[in-house]
């Protein structure tokens, strides 16, 4: 347990040094997000505000994300994703840390734009609850991205494939458009993707007069997490067989 | 008292689908022993490494390291153990240090055993010069030593190293086979596979010959010669045409020579009489002998001989380069 611990904070920390400053981490995780916060806020600053909860999910999925690419494709294309294997700590240990590095960027990220939303915008967040909620999601984003990089090789064939569940989960989770505004079907559907449960936890945390219990979102969130982890280490397992 | 065993191999089989990796392979390595897994390409020298380090699990059979089964304790035994993969993988962004700073904590060293081991091995290998250059920046050969010297950073038991010297240049390789050496003067049990000949030759103990998945000997390279070579051979050059000594030769030993030039033959047989008679013969002939050479078998001659393959085959390197 020791080790594995040890083994976890090790790659998180290499991760971090080694991977966030690569361009397609850049350019998915930061460009991308940050672009179409500001693309909404100047088409229409008034109503801004009640963008904000669902443009704070999607930094935290994109970030995710576009970590998850990096940490997990560039290890395997190169080969260095064996030599984490072959230390003496288990192989869910190097997973966590792999998916703990997309959630440290996407921490990093998520926090930037929800700062400068709250000082530069007026935008009001409940902290506590802010966090509540993101931690959960980027956890799920993180594990969902370390599931669908693994099953290919190449940085850009990692992107390419996430963008599909991305922008699938942008345009059906709440993020532009309201739920409860979409046909019945499209809102049964939503309730089956982790976005649309980060878009509702961060509006109750930016207003508590909206959205749902913000312990019931993390909790399916969580869920979540567990739901992707689990296959993410089998395939991992299998790959080196 | 038997010698304690560090690496066993219990029947170990490995599969991918119709495929046959690894076909029932068994073998012991002693404490201390520097054991050579030699073979073609796709002989399955690899799949064996990647069974005996945990990194991939048998179709069938067991591994042991020290004995510890490596199926069920594979944490343990990856704690004793350094790997030096076929391909040099540290970390192109990390510096050579970051990157032996990196393998020492993740394998548990403690920070000021393991700032001490870094730049030990930075001089061991010759690399303190290149200590702050990231990893990507360094040549093929320096890239080879530092990986070797990451498998080391935790003081291992036992070292397997796949292909340690491929593709190097004849000065690196040689500087490689030294380090390793050393390693094994040290005590150090070593597991190497090669498809270099000679490599096996200098640096193995024992050596296992491997084609199509199954071991097909194992022996001393001096037993293996000896097993592969039962004639004795002899070159010599004579003052004269060394043509008309053919047929005598022939005669007198029962193998005809072999012409290597006008005035230089070779001459194998099994009798031990091998010497005087080609004496007798040039005597007749009215010659002289003016150098005379008894010619080794070479560990190239045994391998042909136990596997009746080419030695082309293990002269290309992986991926046809």
């Amino acid at each position: 347990m020791r080790d594995d611990l040890r083994g976890i904070w090790c790659i998180i920390e290499k991760d971090m040094k080694t991977y966030y400053s690569k361009p397609p981490a850049v350019s998915w995780g930061i460009v991308f997000p940050v672009t179409w916060v500001l693309a909404f806020y100047l088409r229409n600053p008034v109503d801004f505000e009640g963008l904000v909860p669902g443009l704070l999910a999607m930094t935290a999925l994109f970030s995710t994300t576009a970590a998850e690419a990096v940490v997990i494709n560039f290890e395997l294309r190169l080969g260095s994703l064996e030599r984490l294997l072959l230390a003496p700590i288990s192989m869910m240990a190097i997973l966590l840390g792999k998916i703990l590095g997309g959630t440290v960027f996407g921490l990093f990220m998520s926090s930037a734009v929800a700062v400068i939303c709250a000082l530069f915008l007026n935008i009001h967040m409940d902290w506590a609850s802010f966090f509540s909620i993101l931690l959960p999601a980027l956890l799920a984003f993180s594990a969902m991205g370390s599931l669908l990089c693994l099953m290919v090789r190449e940085v850009f064939e990692a992107q390419t494939l996430l963008n599909l569940p991305r922008f699938v989960m942008v345009f059906l989770s709440g993020v532009i458009y309201p739920l409860e505004a979409m046909p019945r079907a499209l809102q049964f559907v939503a309730h089956l993707l982790p976005l649309t449960y980060a878009v509702k936890g961060f509006r109750g945390a930016s207003d508590p007069n909206q959205g749902a219990p913000i312990a019931l979102q993390a909790m399916v969130l969580m869920a979540f997490f567990l739901l992707f982890l689990f296959p993410a280490a089998k395939l991992l397992s299998k790959k080196f067989e | 008292m038997a010698t304690p065993t560090a690496i066993k191999a219990s029947g170990l089989v490995k599969r991918y689908g119709d495929l046959v990796a690894v076909d029932s392979i068994s073998f012991d390595v002693e404490k201390g022993e520097s054991f050579g897994f030699l073979g073609p390409n796709g002989a399955g020298k690899t799949t064996t490494i990647r069974m005996l380090t945990g990194l991939s699990k048998p179709t069938a059979g067991k591994a042991e390291l020290l004995g510890l089964d490596v199926g069920s304790n594979a944490t343990r035994t990856k704690g004793f153990t350094g790997v030096v993969p076929e391909v040099s993988n540290l970390y192109d962004e990390l510096t050579a240090l970051e990157n032996l700073l990196f393998m020492g904590k993740l394998y548990g060293v403690a920070s000021t055993e393991r700032h001490r081991r870094a730049e030990a091995l930075l001089e061991l290998f010759r690399l303190q010069e290149k200590r702050d250059r990231p990893f990507r920046t360094l040549s093929r050969g320096m890239k080879r030593a530092l990986t070797i010297a990451a498998a080391l950073i935790h003081n291992p038991k036992i070292l397997f190293l796949d292909e340690p010297t491929v593709g190097l240049d004849v000065m690196a390789a040689r500087s490689l086979r030294k380090v390793i050496k050393e390693l094994h003067d040290q005590g150090m049990t070593i597991f190497l596979t090669t498809h270099y000949l000679e490599e096996a030759d200098i640096l193995c103990d024992h050596i296992a010959i491997i084609v199509k998945g199954r071991i097909v000997a194992i022996e001393r390279p001096e037993k293996l010669k000896e097993m592969a070579i039962k004639e004795q051979a002899v070159e010599f050059t004579v003052s004269g045409d060394a043509s008309t000594l053919v047929e005598p030769l022939a005669a007198l030993t029962g193998f005809k020579p072999i012409i290597v030039n006008s005035s230089t033959l070779r001459c194998s047989g099994t009798t031990n009489r091998l010497l005087p008679h080609i004496c007798r013969a040039v005597q007749d002939a009215g010659a002289e002998i003016v150098s005379v050479n008894t010619i080794r078998p070479t560990l190239e001659e045994a391998f042909v001989r136990i596997t009746g393959l080419s030695p082309t085959v293990m002269a290309t390197e992986k991926g046809g380069k």
